[in-house]
């Protein structure tokens, strides 16, 4: 990333701290448990229309009728959901006078991941001198934005000022009562991001929830809703690869996509929610529920992950591939170390005709985890002549851990041809060898080889985010081997 | 430059090396030679620092500093490079890359910045002739579907590229046709110098008429029992080991 652009997404987020629109709101918290009244209280804080109000009640009632799934390869702690705060003013980060006050087994982590010190210092609420006039580079982007006709806003801001569309398409890709945690997510979802380009226009930015207008206290039950009208293209970026460290436990978010006819999405992740100890103590568990549609024909939606972080992962991003000629794509890195578990993959849905999609997912464990890929691909019987070709592929490092795959193929017509390819392997100590034996230590090694193993899926991302997440991976496994 | 004194070495509590002395000079070139399973990679991994092997007596002295005492990786930024009987391929990682992340870590172990990316390239390009390798080889992943020659001529790219004062070279002629062989061997004599020294260990005379040696070796059941000049090499070529065994008993 440029220094300037750099520089403008530090000043812009930090206008959220000094400008955002949570400073003259007062905020209360709700008692803690689940009821109605939690939910009436929070769509009432929110001043939300009726009808969001409805549909949050009608999730709660599904809600209450359904079971934590069970299928997945994880080891899950019982959750009480009634000690549970579900609705509490975003707390700020003491401020702290400067980095000198920080952690520095923090701050090495942060050097390590390139992390510029502007951006350190907003991470972990140090004060900031003010280069730009935040407000204006904010207005600059935003007007960029407005110029072409982009919503990009906070949840909460689109259901006030934009709530036809809000309407129309939320719980229009994950229905209500989908699952447990977006029946959950969607009663009682806090804030998150929408945006919406309009037919024909190609988003000039890439769309960063770095942008995100209130960023603090969102993060517990996320809701992010992106619609491509026809023709319309955006590629949009979630999380840093920053250690975020989060006192919430449960984290249960929903992401839907939307792409109309001609539309194209590209939604990359990087995920470093704290993962525990070494010893599994704490860390995240993050349940998110990550469904795209792709709606009209020739439509595209490509989701690309890099999971690192979090004490357990259920995560499955997927496609319904709705209109005729429609792509879905699924890039993942998914690395667990220590304690972590993490069952995650992708679901395809083909129901247009010559349909594609495409599913590369890495695993990487090391430690004591335990990492899975699940993957459904289901050709309907309408889809004909529709493709999909899936690479599984787990590396170990270490013998203490696990990696699994489970693909489930059900295929609906003869003419669709769908391909498996999986592998597992190990960094040998002979690669380790060759790579000590021309100077490169053992950290760096294991950096390399791993970088080299999840290539293709990191030349899916964003430049800029692609470098910081070539330095994650190689942070997240130190001290793995040897 | 390498001084190896009476070194003992063990793989899983068998003896493997039994007594072993030997001692490199800057500007010389040492051959070793020796029948299968003698011990030769086995010496040329105990000094790089490969796990796995126990040093049960004998010290290793390289520059004034005591080898053995030092981890794997800082004794390659020490100068010494291994050029492998057996390359290993590491999928994904570009040689490009490779080679930077390790010349990089050189430059900083002695105290340099990262070199930059124009010098970088000009330093592949050069290397690259020296070994008449192919770029397409050198945008490849590390030895990643090479062929045998190819990844013999990798090492010695490589060691263009890293310019190490100790180079011990395991066979890296074996599995090479004669222009291959050729092309490796310039490519050892340009890189010599008056600075550094170069072991080859091979089974094969002919490599010697290309790259000339001060000194051969003869390694025989874990110890060197005759050392000799170039002759050496040619009446091993025409009579074998036998003779030797005979005269070691
Ligand atoms: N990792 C190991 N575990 C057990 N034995 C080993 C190991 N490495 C080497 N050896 C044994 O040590 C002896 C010497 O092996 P080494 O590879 O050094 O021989 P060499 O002289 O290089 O032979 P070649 O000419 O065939 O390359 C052999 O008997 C070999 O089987
Ligand atoms: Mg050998």
């Amino acid at each position: 990333m440029s220094d300037d652009k750099n520089n403008i997404l530090d000043e812009v987020t930090q206008g959220e701290y000094k400008y955002g629109f949570f400073t003259d709101i007062e905020m209360d918290t709700a008692p803690k448990g689940l009821n109605e009244d939690t939910i009436r209280f929070i769509s009432a804080k929110k001043k939300e229309p009726e009808f969001m109000l409805e549909l949050r009640l009608k999730a709660f009632e599904k809600w209450k009728t359904m079971k934590e799934p069970d299928w997945a390869h994880l080891n899950i702690p019982p959750i009480d959901y009634q000690d549970i705060i579900y609705y509490a003013a975003p707390k700020k980060k003491p401020q702290l006078d400067s980095l000198d006050d920080v952690d520095p087994e923090l701050l090495a982590t942060f050097d390590k991941l390139g992390i510029s010190l502007d951006e350190q210092k907003r991470l972990t609420g140090v004060a900031v001198d003010a280069v730009f006039d935040s407000v204006s580079v904010k207005t600059t982007f935003q007007d960029t934005l407005s110029k072409h006709g982009i919503i990009f806003c906070s949840f909460s801001e689109a259901v006030q000022n934009h709530p036809d569309l809000v309407k129309k398409y939320m719980g229009s890709v994950v229905p209500t009562g989908d699952n447990y945690f977006a029946a959950l997510n969607t009663a009682v979802f806090s804030d998150g991001s929408f945006c919406y380009i309009p037919p024909g226009v190609r988003c000039p930015v890439e769309l960063s929830t770095y942008f995100r207008i209130n960023s603090a206290g969102t993060g517990q039950f996320e809701r992010t809703l992106i619609v491509a009208d026809e023709g319309a293209y955006v590629s949009y970026l979630e999380g840093c690869t920053a250690p975020q460290r989060d006192e919430n436990q449960l984290h249960a978010a929903v992401v839907e996509i939307v792409a109309l006819k001609d539309a194209e999405v590209k939604y990359s992740t990087v995920q470093n929610w704290y993962p525990g100890d070494k010893n599994g103590k704490g860390g995240v568990y993050n349940f998110v529920t990550k469904r795209g549609m792709c709606k009209g024909n020739n439509s595209k939606i490509s989701w690309t992950q890099v999971e690192t972080g979090s004490a357990i992962t259920w995560k499955y991003p997927s496609c319904v591939l709705l209109g005729d000629n429609s792509i879905g794509e699924f890039y993942s890195v998914a690395v667990t170390n220590n304690h972590q578990q993490a069952d995650t993959g992708s679901k395809m849905t083909h129901i247009g005709k010559n349909t594609k999609s495409t599913i590369i997912s890495k695993g990487i464990s090391a430690g004591f985890s335990n990492n899975s890929y699940r993957g459904l691909v289901k050709i309907a019987q309408r889809a004909e002549n529709s493709r999909n070709f899936s690479q599984c592929d787990s590396l170990l490092l270490g013998d203490k851990c696990g990696a699994h795959t489970f693909p489930y193929i059900d295929t609906g017509n003869s003419s669709s041809i769908v391909e498996h390819e999986a592998t597992t392997s190990k960094i040998s100590d002979d690669q380790l060898f060759y790579c000590l034996q021309r100077g490169i230590d053992t950290e760096k090694a294991i950096g390399l080889i791993v970088n080299g193993y999840a290539k293709e899926v990191l030349r899916q991302l964003p430049m800029e985010f692609a470098v910081e997440a070539q330095k994650l991976l190689a942070v997240s496994l130190e001290g793995s081997v040897g | 430059m390498l001084s190896i004194k009476n070194l003992h070495v063990a793989i899983d509590g068998k003896e493997i090396i039994r007594g072993l002395d030997l001692e490199v000079k800057a500007g010389e070139v040492h051959a070793i030679m020796g029948p299968n399973g003698t011990g030769k990679s086995t010496l040329a991994s105990v000094i790089a620092g490969k796990e796995g092997y126990d040093v049960t007596d004998g010290e290793i002295i390289f520059n004034g500093k005591d080898l053995l005492e030092l981890p794997t990786e800082e004794r390659a930024l020490e100068g010494i490079f291994l050029g492998f009987q057996y390359p290993v391929e590491i999928p994904g990682v570009s040689m490009t890359n490779f080679m930077r992340t390790a010349l990089n870590e050189q430059r900083k172990y002695h105290g340099l910045d990262p070199i930059p990316a124009g010098e970088f390239l000009e330093r592949m390009e050069n290397a690259r002739k020296l070994v008449e390798i192919h770029d397409k080889l050198t945008n490849r992943s590390v030895n990643e579907g090479f062929s045998g020659g190819e990844k013999k001529r990798n090492e010695i790219f490589q060691m263009a590229m890293l310019e190490p004062t100790l180079s011990i070279l395991d066979e890296t002629d074996s599995g090479l046709d004669i222009d291959a062989l050729k092309v490796v061997a310039k490519g050892v004599n340009d890189l010599k110098s008056d600075k550094n020294a170069t072991i080859v260990i091979t089974h094969y005379q002919r490599l010697l008429d290309y790259i000339v040696p001060d000194f051969v070796h003869v390694l025989f059941e874990g110890k060197i029992v005759k050392s000799g000049d170039k002759e050496l090499a040619m009446e091993l070529e025409e009579k074998g080991y036998e003779w030797l065994k005979a005269e070691t008993v």
